[in-house]
């Protein structure tokens, strides 16, 4: 456990150090939110309460999906291109061979990296976003906890679907083809572009069951008190059902790969 | 003979920045390359050596026009590299050590068909020059394998083929045997020697393998600090800097230290023992006096680190 | 001298891409996934819009049609300049790791060099999406085809790319100097293509003054679509004001190549 912690915390001081990097990243969040703000007001003003929502909830929304994108990784990135490389390369035999758990080890340095991002891209798009607009920000300092564990519960999940597709790199070569596909549906189906609860019928309920929506969609609707008392207990047990199987399934992957490099030598 | 390369009073100045607690920031002047002068006639091979950091890559790659000079006069074959970098390109070749300018996931057949029309090489020129690269550097069996696949030896040799293929007046090589085993090393350095003797190719070579010095090149520049600290031949070097070789003796049983004339033993660990004798003289008579008195299971000579050697020479003598 | 740099680039843009190509097709199936991946991607934002309006009927005034004619075009403008030019955004990789001594060591130019690095072919399939887009909206959309609209169309699309194009080669040159700051580029060329996929009438009149005058976005799609569609601009600007779109590319072309060389410059005497 210790060892895990300490893998965490250089995850979080790795990224601390891309300073340009942060700073650029905050600046597209912005831009982005902007954008997104000014379509969802367009939106909301034709049909007022659209999803439930009212204008503030929906522009509230925006900025969380922004403050979220990088902590949560929704586009991808993170550990994922250098797990990838590391199998590319054959240096994953190495790894196979240490005495720490793979998926764990990587599940750390995924922690420390979003508590980073949380903090150094997602504070500041939010502040801006609630300067210029009316925000939906919640009165009760017990909601703030609840959104931080339902974000702790949307990076595991978020990080159990990119290891799934990480480790599809073991047969597939190069993997980044699968990569771009896997961050192009995550954005779309975790309500990124559009919130999940606007999506009509039987698209939105497949959508609102899928696990992407445990990363953006439940979040956001703990943070604006849409999920409250069982709503919230059934918020927390969705995304941690996800969280569970999914690693599991990465576990079950992890050892399959695993027999594949023992058997063909990386 | 004319010369091929000149510097004078070459300098290269960074201003670094550096942060100095949470929000000062401390401006600095680096003076990496700090007034050098040299000429490198044509045809000839240079060793070009220093600790890390003193200038070595810098000075390399303001003669190749990747870096403008802050001061002094540059010419290479009569061109200034960095204001007509693409006129030079054509008449230099550069091989990076550590960095492959082959197609990651092609065969290195189309590496090199890309360059033949990068360089717009006639024809013949081109058939001519990969039909001798192929030959002498082995690597007829892996045009057709995709570069990924190659050993880092193997990489090493296709690289400098292609640095080749265009009949480039100066070579530049980066650590060329940096990481390479024992074979590949020696291929690389035959090869080296032949392009040099037969094409009259002028070449310029850093490394931190004396070896390849001592094999390749009569003339040798020592870097450091920015400075030029030395120019002559190997040997110049050695006496100048009296620095030492080592025989490591395996016995086969722990004896007492050994003692030759002409040598001292500087470390004893069990049946093996370390002795020191001078970089200019031979180690012949010194391995047959050991032969003769003592049961020998096995020795071997070992080259001074080029470290030591400059440290030597920088502080006058053994006193390091 | 300036003409020959011009031709040599270009040919050495060709042939790189070519070895890119091929060094692609190593990998059949990653680059079919790829493609498969590309053509998804502008779909599921289009779905996004598309499911907006089954809500609504118009949104900022423009009707389903009328927003899926500016989608195609400006996908299609941006995914020009995204095929072209799209991996400028890896400039300033080349440079932390030092690769870019590499492409300096050659007889061809640098921009050339960058610009064809790890080209992907796979981007086609934004412009396919966008052209079938497009396509659909014309085909539903009634507009009075005049001599000057007709015109117009390529016009747009090609001043369109090479505005685009301008704004990457832009973000790759201040890599020159901030190394870690693709994502900047990403909120011009990214978020502007995203922008221009909603009606201007959406956005706030100080967000179509900057992108009208400042980041001359709006003239990819906007200012001239809206003159096709037969709609007047929201800042009152002339309808033919759209005409002016290949005037404001070579400018944006201009001092994208002013910033290359600069950048270059720097490059050249700092070296990292």
């Amino acid at each position: 456990m210790r060892l895990y912690a300490a893998v965490a915390v250089s995850g979080f001081k790795r990224y601390a150090t891309y300073r340009v990097a942060t700073v650029a990243g905050v600046f597209t969040n912005t831009v982005f939110g902007f954008i997104l703000a000014y379509t969802y007001t367009a939106l909301w003003d034709e049909r007022p309460h659209l999803g439930g929502y009212d204008l503030d909830q929906a522009l509230t929304f925006v900025w969380l999906g922004q403050a979220l994108l990088a902590a949560v990784a929704l586009m991808g990135g993170g550990f994922q291109e250098e797990l990838q490389d590391r199998i590319r390369s054959g240096d994953i035999a190495v790894d196979l061979y240490r005495p720490v758990d793979l998926q764990s080890w990587w599940l750390a340095t995924e922690l420390g990296r979003a508590l980073f991002q949380l903090l150094g891209r997602g504070v500041v798009p939010m502040g801006i976003g609630a300067l210029v607009f009316e925000l939906r920000l919640p009165a009760s300092p017990l909601t703030w906890l609840w959104f931080l564990l339902s974000v702790v519960l949307a990076v595991c999940v978020g990080f159990a679907v990119r290891y799934l597709v990480s480790l599809a790199s073991f047969w597939l070569l190069d993997g980044t083809g699968l990569s771009m596909l896997s961050g192009l549906l995550c954005l779309f189906f975790s309500g990124m572009i559009l919130p999940l609860n606007v999506f009509p019928g039987q698209l939105g309920e497949i959508a609102r069951a899928l696990p992407w929506a445990a990363m953006l969609q439940v979040p956001a609707d703990v943070f604006l008190e849409e999920r409250r008392g069982a709503g919230l207990l059934g918020a927390f047990a969705f995304q941690a059902g996800w969280m569970v199987v999914l690693l599991a399934a990465g576990r079950v992957l992890q050892s399959v790969a695993t027999r594949k490099v023992v058997v063909q030598g990386g | 003979m004319d010369d091929l390369i000149e510097l004078d009073g070459v300098e290269k100045v960074f201003q670094v920045r550096r942060r100095a607690g949470l929000m000062r920031r401390e401006r600095r002047e680096v003076r990496a390359v700090d007034g050098i002068s040299f000429r490198v006639p044509r045809g000839e091979m240079v060793g070009y050596i220093g600790p890390n950091g003193a200038g070595k890559s810098t000075t390399i790659k303001m003669l190749t026009g990747i870096l403008v000079p802050s001061g002094g006069r540059l010419r290479v074959a009569g061109i200034d590299p960095s204001r007509e970098r693409t006129r030079l390109a054509r008449r230099i070749g550069v091989v990076f050590g550590q960095r492959t300018t082959l197609w990651w996931d092609l065969p290195l057949r189309d590496s090199y068909a890309l360059v033949r029309r990068m360089y717009r090489i006639p024809d013949d020129r081109y058939r001519e020059n990969l039909d001798r690269c192929v030959e002498l550097l082995n690597l007829s069996e892996l045009l057709d394998v995709p570069v990924r696949q190659l050993s880092l030896g193997q990489r090493m040799r296709g690289d400098i083929a292609a640095a080749l293929l265009h009949d480039p007046e100066v070579l530049y090589l980066d650590e060329p045997t940096i990481g390479l085993d024992v074979v590949s090393k020696a291929k690389v350095r035959q090869f080296l020697r032949d392009v040099n003797a037969e094409q009259g190719t002028t070449v310029l070579l850093t490394t931190h393998d004396l070896t390849d010095i001592e094999l390749l090149c009569k003339r040798v520049m020592v870097i450091d600090h920015g400075r030029l600290v030395y120019d002559g031949g190997l040997d110049g070097l050695h006496a100048v800097g009296e620095s030492e070789r080592t025989l490591v003796v395996d016995l086969e049983q722990e004896l007492p230290p050994i003692e030759i004339p002409g040598s001292r033993t500087v470390r004893v660990e069990g049946p093996r023992q370390w002795l020191a004798f001078p970089a200019t003289s031979s180690a012949a008579p010194i391995v047959a006096a050991v032969a003769d008195g003592y049961p020998l299971v096995d020795l071997s000579v070992r080259e001074p680190e080029i470290e030591d050697v400059i440290a030597r020479m920088l502080h006058g003598g053994r006193g390091v | 001298m300036a003409e020959s740099a011009v031709s040599t680039g270009l040919r050495a843009y060709v042939l790189i891409v070519g070895m890119w190509v091929r060094s692609t097709m190593a990998y059949r199936t990653s680059f079919l996934i790829m493609t498969l991946g590309n053509l998804l991607a502008t779909g599921l934002d289009f779905v996004a819009i598309a499911l907006m309006f089954t809500h609504i009927g118009q949104l900022g005034g423009f009707t389903l049609d009328e927003v899926a004619f500016l989608y195609g075009t400006t996908s299609v403008a941006f995914g020009l300049a995204d095929l072209v030019l799209g991996t400028m955004g890896r400039l300033g990789q080349r440079v932390r790791d030092g690769t870019m001594d590499t492409l300096l060591v050659r007889p061809v130019p640098i921009l050339a060099q960058v610009a064809a690095d790890r080209f992907a072919l796979r981007r086609l399939g934004r412009i396919i999406q966008g052209a079938v887009l497009l396509g659909w909206s014309l085909s539903r959309l009634d507009i009075d085809w005049t001599l000057d609209r007709v015109l117009l169309m390529p016009v747009m699309l090609l001043s369109g790319g090479a505005i685009f194009g301008a704004l990457f080669v832009l973000g790759g040159a201040f890599q020159f100097w901030a190394k870690d700051a693709s994502e900047v580029q990403n909120a011009f060329t990214f978020g502007g293509t995203t922008l221009l996929e909603y009606p201007p009438t959406v956005f706030g009149k100080e967000l179509l003054r900057g992108v009208t005058f400042v980041i001359p976005l709006a003239f990819v799609n906007w200012l001239p679509a809206l003159h096709i569609l037969g709609r007047p601009d929201p800042l009152g600007l002339p309808a033919r004001i759209g005409f002016a779109a290949p005037l404001v590319a070579c400018g944006c072309c201009a001092v994208a190549g002013l910033a290359w060389r600069a950048g270059l410059r720097a490059y050249q005497s700092t070296g990292s």
